[in-house]
């Protein structure tokens, strides 16, 4: 580089990024009308001329990535995914809702139907109830596959409103699990040929070592899914299959899966007396805090930016210029609610194995 | 043809009761007098997807 090089500057030492240039890498800005700043530098070479390495590096990326879980409960899971690209974080979100497992009821017999609601509807219904079974326990049942005790649960439901009594209301609980497959038979042609049943189970479910400790049946026992007048009854069965969540949404395992960047919110002068008053009241979220700094002086801080929606409110009007919003780029806070066949954490860790089997996919493909 | 055809039961409209009707007879709900009667519904199995 010459000595005369407009980017050759004296005061910035090579190989880092000037501080403001470093910010627009790092962060997403949020101003009053828009967020600028917003697309990824992805280029290896974008700074090359302030001599700083913008490629991405497998050791640097082993060394800073990091996995903070924030809140855990029996069906959700919050926590920060630090240092890893949104592309990364989308595609996580992505597996998550359309390509992770789930079994899900798929074909219903209807033996008897005399309540108001139509078959079709009834069916659907029963289709959307999450079922509390592992579904890496299971088969993905083919087109030309017999339903056997590796790939289907059987569900029963036999009801009936009592004549001269008050409605009844069905509900989830009232759908029986049988181990040993379906009851109905199957009608043929040939009345002289033995009646098949519409599943060919080889053994009992209950008896498999996986199942045996934790019976299968319905998540939640007290969904509605349709009333009985009197005198009304439904009798049918409902089979169970494994599939995902893009050929049809009762399969997806999440309720729903979401994250955001987190929000940092800076304040860039000082902001003292009447105005923090002001700027506390004025965020709904509670982001801000008064705080004492003595001689009867108040100045404002910022005690809770991750609860920061970006709503804007602090810098509309007055007193715009004293606070930066941003997000950090590479830092997403994300939320799994399951639907409860498997626990929040333990869909993560499937939708990372799916990526993980895509990836080793395409290398195979490639080689 | 039978000569003698099997009654049919249907269900009364109003009360849920069960009546056999034979032909000529009255439509009309031995329970309750209502004259809405619907015929009973096959047990035969129909197969429908959960979509």
């Amino acid at each position: 580089m010459s000595e005369t090089a407009s980017l050759n500057m004296q005061d910035i030492p090579q190989g880092q990024l000037p501080e403001h240039i470093e910010l627009q890498r790092a962060r997403v800005f949020c101003k009053a009308d828009a967020p600028v700043h917003t697309e990824d530098v992805e280029y290896s070479g974008a700074y090359a001329a302030v001599g700083f390495d913008n490629s991405l590096q497998v050791d640097d990326f082993r060394r800073d990535f990091r996995v903070e879980i924030k809140n855990l409960s029996m069906d959700d899971i919050e926590f920060d995914m630090i240092g890893i690209d949104a592309s990364l974080a989308n595609a996580f979100r992505r597996i998550l809702i359309a390509e992770v497992p789930t079994m899900a009821i798929e074909k219903v017999l209807i033996v008897n139907n005399t309540s108001v609601m139509a078959d079709e509807i009834l069916s659907h219904r029963l289709g959307l109830l999450p079922i509390e079974a592992d579904p890496r326990l299971f088969d993905f049942l083919s087109e030309n596959d017999t339903p056997n005790e590796r790939n289907t649960i059987v569900f029963k439901m036999e009801v009936h409103c009592k004549k001269r009594g008050p409605r009844l209301t069905v509900k989830s609980d009232q759908l029986k699990w049988l181990p040993n497959g379906s009851e109905l038979l199957m009608e043929s042609p040939n009345p002289s040929t033995k009646p098949r049943s519409f599943t060919s189970f080889s053994c009992s479910q209950a008896s498999l070592p996986q199942i045996s400790g934790r019976p299968i049946g319905m998540k939640h026992l007290d969904i509605i899914i349709t009333q009985l007048g009197p005198g009304q009854s439904i009798e049918l069965e409902a089979h169970a299959v494994k599939g995902t969540g893009k050929v049809h949404a009762k399969w997806s395992p999440v309720g729903t899966t979401w994250y955001r960047m987190l929000p940092e919110v800076k304040l860039l002068k000082e902001v003292r007396g009447n105005d923090a008053e002001k700027l506390v009241k004025k965020c709904p979220r509670k982001v801000f805090d008064v705080e004492d700094v003595g001689h009867a002086m108040k100045k404002a801080v910022v005690s809770r930016p991750r609860d920061c929606t970006l709503c804007r409110e602090c810098i509309s009007g007055a007193g715009e210029e004293n606070i930066a919003l941003r997000r950090v780029r590479d830092h997403f806070i994300f939320t799994v609610e399951s639907t409860g066949a498997l626990p929040a954490e333990v869909l993560f860790t499937e939708a990372v194995k799916i990526l993980e089997e895509k990836c080793e996919r395409v290398i195979s493909e490639l080689s | 043809m039978d000569s003698q055809p099997e009654p049919v039961s249907y269900i009364c409209g109003d009360c849920g009761a069960e009546n056999t009707l034979k032909p000529g007879d009255v439509i009309q709900c031995r329970e309750c007098g209502y004259r809405i009667l619907y015929k009973k519904r096959t047990r035969r199995i129909v197969q429908y997807e959960a979509r």
